[in-house]
C-alpha cells in the first residue's frame, strides 16, 4: 500500500494527477488524510532535482557501424546520443516547441519567411562562439543535393537562406504554419561550420560532451558545465548510452540495476516487469504506429482492390491486444491519430471483416500467387508475431498471404523502401504537415508506399499555407480519407512508447514526440 | 542382446521423438499457426503446456516444431555423411594429388567459422528449408570428409585392399565393395554426435533469425519467440529447450552404445 | 635441419597459402552478397547521383581485382584502413574487439581446460562407478543444450534472481582488472560449460583407451595407486588426442561465440563482423574473417605439432 501512495505522489507531481484526486485515492486505501499529506510532502520534496551521479540508458538500436554524423542518423541509439552532445534550433517539448539554439522566432503573416534569433553567448564543445553562419552551414550541408540526409525530404520546400547578424532566416516557396516544427528535427543539429569540415566530431551545443565513443557498444558523456541552461537540466555528471539490442538483456540489465531506464520493452512483458518492485513502466501514448506499407506502383498493390483486400483482412484489434497487449490503440490506414492537431474523428474506422476481404481480392482478379509480406524482429517488437496474426486472418479470407521473415541487420536499407511490401514502423511527428510530407509528398526520399499523387501534393500545399484552421483541418481530412481508402499505408495499431525506469529516477514527464522523454530523459531527471 | 538401460532410454525417446515429427499433423491437437487463445496462458487442460507468445497452442507448435527440427537435421545429417564419406574415401583411396586438393580445400572451408559463413551465405540466397537443408548439410561434410578419411586410410593399406588394386579394380568397387562395409560402424556412431549438432545448428540459425521462415515452428524458434518471458519465470521458451536437450542425449546415449558395441566387435575380430 | 623445425616451416607455409586462399574466398563470397557498402549506407536516402558518388569516394567502382589486391597489399604493409561505413581504422577498431574476445576467450580456457582434464582424470579414476556417471552425465546435459538458452537461464538466476553477477557485459578498456572479470563472469560460465564436456569426455575417452595397453597392467602389478598409474602412464600418452580436442575447443572460443556475443552485449569480434557484413563493409569483412582463419589455422597446427612431439614414432621418423 504504501508503494501505491509512493506511485499515487509522484503522479500529483509530475502532473498526471490532481491533489483531489490523489486525496480519494488514498481515503478509498483507507489512508487518513494527514498520511496522505505527508506522502505528497515527501514527493514534492522528492521533485527538487538531485545534482550528481551517472545515467545510464539501455538502448535498443545501435550497431558498429554507426556514425556520429547526424545526416546519417536512423536508429535510437545514434539519436540518444546526439540529444546528448548537440542540439537544435528547437527541441519538440511535451507542450509544444521548446527554444534551444535559436532563443526566439518569428513568422511573416503568410508563413513564408522565418527569422530565428541566435541565443546570445553561446558555445560549442570546442570553445568556438555559435553564429548564424554555423546555422546556415548546418541547413545548407542537409540540404545540398549530394546530401546523404535524412532531413533532405523535409528541407525541400526551402527556396533560399541567409545569416543576417544574430538572425538566421528562411524563406519558402509556399508558406508553412508549422516551420519551426521542421527545425526541431534530430538531423539538424547545429554543427560548427554546419559539419561541412568534420560531420562527426560530435561537437555541438548540448549539456553533455562526448567522452568515448564505441560504436555499437556504448557512448559515455560528460557534463558541459559551460551550457547556457546547466543550472536547471543536466542533473547528471555523466551520462551514458549502453548498445542492448536484445530484449531480454536488456530487461535484464534493467531488473539486475544496471542501467536506470531502457527504451523500447516489449508490451507483451510490460506488465510482468512493472510488477517488480524497483522498477516503473512509462508509458506515452503517442503518434508512432506500426506498419505494413505496399508500394502502390509495384504489382500486385498497383492494384487498388488488392489493398482493400488486404486492409479489411487485418484484424486490427486482436493485434492490439495480443502484440500491443493494450498498450496502444487501432490504426485507420493513415498516418493520423487524435495525437495530432487538427485530427478529424468523423472518419469512417476500417472494419476487419473477411467476407469483404474476400469480394475485394475477387474483384482484384489477382492470379493467387503467393504475396509477399516482408517482416522482421526489428521491423517493430512483434512484427513477426503480427505478420503471423495477419498471415492467418489472410488465409480465413482466401487471400495467399507468405510470410517472410528477413534478417534483422539491414532491414532498413535491404527491405524497407526497397521491397514491396514489408512491416515497419513511423515514430511520428509533432504535425500533420511534417508527417505527410516525410512520406507521402511525391518528392520524398521516406516515400515508402511510392504514393505519388498530384491531387494529395496539392492539398498538403494548400493546407500548409491556410491560416484558417477550420480550413485546413478539411483538407487534413480529406487527405486522410484519401490514403485511407487508396494509399498502401495499413496501419494496424498506433503504439504506445513503453519505456522501464528504475524506481530512483525521479522526475520523469511523458513527450508524446519520441521515448524516453523524446530523448530528454538524461537532461530532465534525476536520482532519488 | 542385451541392451543396457541408458541405451534404452535413449532408444524409446528417440523413438517418440520421431515418432511425434513423422505424425505430428495426426498428434498436434490444433493447427499450427492457429491462434487459439490468449497470450502465455498457463497450461491448462485445453492447452497443456499452456499458449506462446501470440496465443497459440504451444504443444501443437512443439510438436510441429520437432517436425521441422528433426527433419532439417536428419535430412542434412544423411547429405552431409554421404558427401564428407564418398569424399572422404575418393581422397583416401587415391591418394596423391586428389587427395592434396580436397584435404586442402576441406582445410580451407574449415579455417572459415561455419556460423559465418552461413550467415554470409544464408544473406545472399532466399531462405528455404531446402537451401538449409543443403547449406548445412555441405558446411558439415567437412568434418565427416575429416573422420571418412582418416578411417578409410587405415583401411586401404590393408592387404585385401591391396589385393583389389593388383586385381585392377575400379575406385568405386573399392569404395563400396571394401572401405564402406568395414568403415561403416564408426561413422554410424560418429552420425548420432552430427545430428546433435545439426539439431543445435538449425536451433541457432533460427534464433539468430535466420533460419525457417515464419509461421512454421522449430524449436529453436520458439525459444527465440518466446525467450521475453523467461525474466518472469514463464516456461514457454524452456520447453523446446528441454526437448533439444533430452534428444540431444537420447541420441547420445544410442551412439555411445552403437560405439561400444563396434568396438568391441573390432577387439573382437583382433 | 631438425625434422620437427622442418615440419613447422611446412605447416607454416602451407598455413600462410591457406589464409590467402580463405581471404579470396571471403571477398568472393562478399561480391556475391547483394548490394554494396554504398547502397547499405545510403538506404533509403540514395539517388542514382548520391549512389554514384559515395561509391566513387569509397572507390567501389573500381574492378574487384584491383580492390582485392589493394586490400592484400595494405594487409602485407600493415595498414589495415578504414572501414567503408564509419570510416574507422580498421586496425584500432579490430584491435581492441579482438583484444575483448581474446580477453573472453582466455578466462574461459584458463578455467575449462585444467578443470576439463582434471573432471576426466576423476571420471577415468572411478571408472563407472558414480563420481563418472555424474560427471559424464552433467557434461553431456551442458553439451545438449543450446548456449542460447544456457545464456537466458544464466541470466535469469544469477544474474536477476539472485543478482550475484551482472546480466550483460558491460566492459570498458579503463575498467580494473577485478570489475572486469566481474562484468564477464557469466558469459565466461556459459563459454566454459559448453566447452567443458567435449575436452572432458575425450580425455576420459583417451586415457580409457590407453589403459588397456599391456604396460599399464604392468605398472598396475608395481603396484602403483591408480592415480599414479594414469599420471605417470597413462596420461602422457594420451596427451594427443587431448591437445587436438584441446585446440578445436580453444578455436571455438574465438571464433564461434556469436551468439554469446549477442547475448550479453559484448563487444568482441562476432559482432563487429555481422555487423560488417550487414553493412557490406567488405574490408572489415575480409580483416576480421582472416583473422579467424589465422587462429584457426595457427591452433590447429600446434596441436598437429604436439601430437607429433609426444609419439616417439612420429617423433623419429626413418
Amino acid at each position: 500500500m504504501t508503494n501505491e501512495l509512493q506511485h499515487l505522489s509522484t503522479k500529483v507531481t509530475d502532473g498526471t494527477m490532481t491533489r483531489r484526486e490523489f486525496m480519494s485515492k488514498a481515503a478509498a486505501l483507507g489512508v487518513s488524510a494527514a498520511v496522505a499529506t505527508s506522502f505528497l510532502a515527501d514527493a514534492a520534496y522528492a521533485a527538487t532535482p538531485v545534482k550528481g551521479g551517472t545515467f545510464k540508458m539501455g538502448v535498443q538500436g545501435g550497431e558498429s557501424t554507426n556514425s556520429q554524423d547526424p545526416a546519417t542518423w536512423a536508429s535510437d541509439v545514434p539519436i540518444a546520443g546526439g540529444f546528448c552532445w548537440g542540439e537544435t534550433l528547437a527541441y519538440a517539448g511535451p507542450t509544444g516547441l521548446e527554444p534551444r539554439v535559436a532563443e526566439s522566432w518569428e513568422g511573416s503573416a503568410d508563413a513564408k519567411t522565418w527569422r530565428f534569433k541566435l541565443r546570445q553567448g553561446i558555445t560549442f564543445s570546442n570553445g568556438a562562439a555559435v553564429t548564424t553562419e554555423d546555422i546556415l552551414a548546418t541547413m545548407q550541408r542537409h540540404t545540398n543535393e549530394d546530401s546523404k540526409s535524412g532531413a533532405l525530404g523535409i528541407m525541400s520546400g526551402i527556396e533560399s537562406m541567409r545569416a543576417d547578424g544574430d538572425v538566421f532566416e528562411l524563406t519558402l516557396a509556399i508558406g508553412n504554419a508549422d516551420l519551426p516544427y521542421l527545425m526541431a528535427d534530430y538531423h539538424l543539429i547545429i554543427q560548427p561550420n554546419g559539419g561541412f569540415d568534420d560531420p562527426a566530431a560530435a561537437i555541438g551545443t548540448g549539456l553533455y560532451t562526448l567522452e568515448t565513443d564505441e560504436p555499437g557498444v556504448r557512448m559515455t558523456f560528460k557534463k558541459n558545465p559551460t551550457h547556457w541552461a546547466a543550472d536547471e537540466m543536466g542533473h547528471y555528471d555523466t551520462v551514458e548510452v549502453i548498445v542492448l539490442n536484445d530484449a531480454t538483456a536488456r530487461t535484464a540489465a534493467l531488473q539486475s540495476g544496471q542501467v536506470d531506464t531502457i527504451n523500447r520493452v516489449e508490451p507483451k512483458i510490460a506488465k510482468l516487469l512493472g510488477r517488480a518492485p524497483n522498477i516503473e513502466v512509462k508509458t506515452t501514448s503517442g503518434r508512432g504506429h506500426y506498419v505494413f506499407i505496399m508500394h502502390v506502383d509495384t504489382a500486385p498493390f498497383d492494384n487498388v482492390e488488392l489493398r482493400l483486400a488486404l486492409k479489411h483482412a487485418l484484424n486490427r484489434q486482436e493485434m492490439v491486444d495480443k502484440i500491443l497487449q493494450g498498450y496502444g490503440s487501432i490504426g485507420n490506414d493513415m498516418p493520423i491519430n487524435e495525437a495530432y492537431p487538427l485530427f478529424d474523428d468523423t472518419i469512417p474506422q476500417r472494419e476487419f471483416s473477411l467476407e469483404k476481404a474476400a469480394e475485394h481480392y475477387k474483384k482484384s482478379g489477382h492470379d493467387g500467387s503467393p504475396i509477399i509480406l516482408r517482416t522482421a524482429d526489428g521491423a517493430f517488437p512483434g512484427a513477426v508475431d503480427a505478420a503471423a496474426l495477419f498471415q492467418q486472418s489472410c488465409q480465413a479470407a482466401g487471400i495467399p498471404l507468405e510470410i517472410k521473415r528477413e534478417p534483422n541487420d539491414g532491414y532498413w536499407s535491404e527491405v524497407w523502401n526497397v521491397q514491396p511490401y514489408c512491416a515497419s514502423y513511423w515514430g511520428g511527428r509533432p504535425v500533420q504537415d511534417q508527417m505527410y510530407s516525410t512520406a507521402y509528398l511525391s518528392s520524398a526520399d521516406w516515400n515508402d508506399t511510392r504514393w505519388k499523387r498530384d491531387d494529395f501534393d496539392a492539398m498538403l500545399f494548400e493546407a500548409r499555407a491556410e491560416l484558417d484552421e477550420a480550413k485546413r483541418k478539411e483538407i487534413y481530412s480529406k487527405m486522410g480519407r484519401l490514403l485511407n481508402e487508396e494509399g498502401g499505408v495499413m496501419v494496424p495499431m498506433f503504439n504506445d512508447f513503453v519505456d522501464a525506469i528504475s524506481s530512483d529516477i525521479q522526475g520523469w514527464e511523458t513527450n508524446p514526440s519520441g521515448p524516453q522523454m523524446y530523448w530528454t530523459a538524461f537532461a530532465k531527471t534525476w536520482k532519488a | 542382446m542385451r541392451i543396457p538401460l541408458s541405451a534404452m532410454i535413449g532408444l524409446i525417446l528417440t523413438g517418440l521423438y520421431f515418432f511425434a515429427a513423422i505424425f505430428a499433423s495426426w498428434i498436434a491437437p490444433y493447427g499450427m499457426a492457429e491462434a487459439v487463445g490468449d497470450v502465455w496462458e498457463p497450461s491448462s487442460a485445453a492447452h497443456w503446456l499452456g499458449t506462446d507468445q501470440i496465443g497459440r497452442d504451444l504443444l501443437t507448435r512443439m510438436i510441429y516444431g520437432g517436425q521441422t527440427t528433426i527433419f532439417i537435421a536428419t535430412a542434412a545429417t544423411i547429405l552431409s555423411f554421404s558427401t564428407g564419406a564418398i569424399f572422404g574415401f575418393i581422397a583416401a583411396v587415391s591418394g596423391g594429388w586428389v587427395d592434396q586438393i580436397l584435404s586442402r580445400f576441406v582445410d580451407l572451408m574449415m579455417s572459415i567459422p561455419s556460423l559465418i559463413l552461413a550467415l554470409v551465405i544464408l544473406s545472399a540466397i532466399d531462405v528455404t528449408v531446402l537451401t538449409l537443408i543443403v547449406l548445412m548439410g555441405l558446411l558439415d561434410s567437412t568434418r565427416v570428409f575429416r573422420l571418412a578419411r582418416a578411417v578409410a586410410v587405415d583401411i586401404s593399406v590393408m592387404e585385401y585392399v591391396e589385393a583389389a588394386r593388383l586385381r585392377g579394380e575400379k575406385i568405386f568397387w573399392i569404395i563400396f565393395r571394401e572401405i564402406l562395409p568395414n568403415a561403416l560402424s564408426p561413422l554410424v556412431a560418429e552420425m548420432g554426435l552430427r545430428f546433435i549438432f545439426m539439431v543445435l545448428f538449425i536451433s541457432t540459425l533460427s534464433f539468430l533469425g535466420i533460419g525457417v521462415q515464419p509461421p512454421l515452428a522449430d524449436w529453436g524458434g520458439i525459444v527465440k519467440e518466446n525467450k521475453d518471458g523467461i525474466n518472469f519465470g514463464i516456461g514457454a521458451a524452456l520447453y523446446p529447450a528441454v526437448a533439444i536437450c533430452t534428444l540431444a542425449i537420447s541420441v547420445n546415449l544410442v551412439a555411445d552404445w552403437v560405439l561400444t558395441r563396434t568396438t568391441s566387435l573390432k577387439g573382437g575380430r583382433g | 635441419m631438425h625434422p620437427i623445425l622442418k615440419l613447422v616451416a611446412q605447416r607454416l607455409s602451407l598455413g600462410i597459402i591457406l589464409l590467402f586462399a580463405a581471404s579470396a574466398l571471403i571477398f568472393g563470397l562478399t561480391e556475391i552478397l547483394p548490394g554494396d557498402a554504398a547502397q547499405a549506407q545510403l538506404g533509403q536516402a540514395a539517388t542514382p547521383e548520391s549512389l554514384a558518388n559515395l561509391r566513387e569516394e569509397m572507390g567501389l567502382n573500381r574492378p574487384a581485382l584491383t580492390r582485392y589486391t589493394e586490400w592484400i597489399g595494405g594487409m602485407m604493409t600493415g595498414d589495415m584502413g578504414n572501414a567503408l561505413s564509419n570510416k574507422l581504422p580498421i586496425g584500432e577498431q579490430i584491435g581492441k574487439r579482438l583484444g575483448a574476445t581474446i580477453f573472453l576467450a582466455s578466462w574461459a580456457a584458463l578455467i575449462s581446460v585444467p578443470l576439463a582434464i582434471l573432471l576426466g582424470l576423476v571420471a577415468v579414476r572411478y571408472q563407472n562407478r558414480w563420481p563418472d556417471k555424474v560427471i559424464s552425465g552433467s557434461t553431456l546435459t551442458f553439451i545438449s543444450l543450446p548456449e542460447f538458452m544456457l545464456a537466458y537461464i544464466l541470466i535469469f538466476i544469477i544474474g536477476v534472481k539472485l543478482q550475484w553477477a551482472p546480466s550483460f557485459a558491460n566492459v570498458s578498456p579503463d575498467m580494473p582488472l577485478l570489475e572486469k572479470l566481474h562484468a564477464i563472469s557469466l558469459p565466461v560460465t556459459v563459454l566454459t560449460l559448453v566447452v567443458l564436456a567435449h575436452m572432458m569426455r575425450m580425455t576420459r575417452a583417451a586415457i580409457l583407451n590407453v589403459m588397456q595397453s599391456a604396460y599399464i597392467e604392468t605398472a598396475e602389478l608395481k603396484g602403483l595407486t591408480s592415480f599414479e598409474v594414469i599420471r605417470k602412464h597413462a596420461f602422457p600418452n594420451a596427451i594427443a588426442p587431448i591437445v587436438n580436442v584441446v585446440m578445436l575447443n580453444l578455436a571455438y572460443l574465438v571464433v564461434g561465440v556469436v551468439v554469446v556475443e549477442a547475448v550479453f552485449a559484448y563487444p568482441g569480434m562476432g559482432q563487429y563482423l555481422v555487423d560488417a557484413v550487414v553493412k557490406r563493409d567488405v574490408p572489415v569483412v575480409l580483416t576480421s574473417g582472416v583473422i579467424f582463419a589465422a587462429v584457426y589455422i595457427v591452433l590447429n597446427m600446434i596441436a598437429d605439432v604436439v601430437s607429433i612431439l609426444s609419439n616417439p614414432r612420429l617423433r623419429h621418423p626413418k
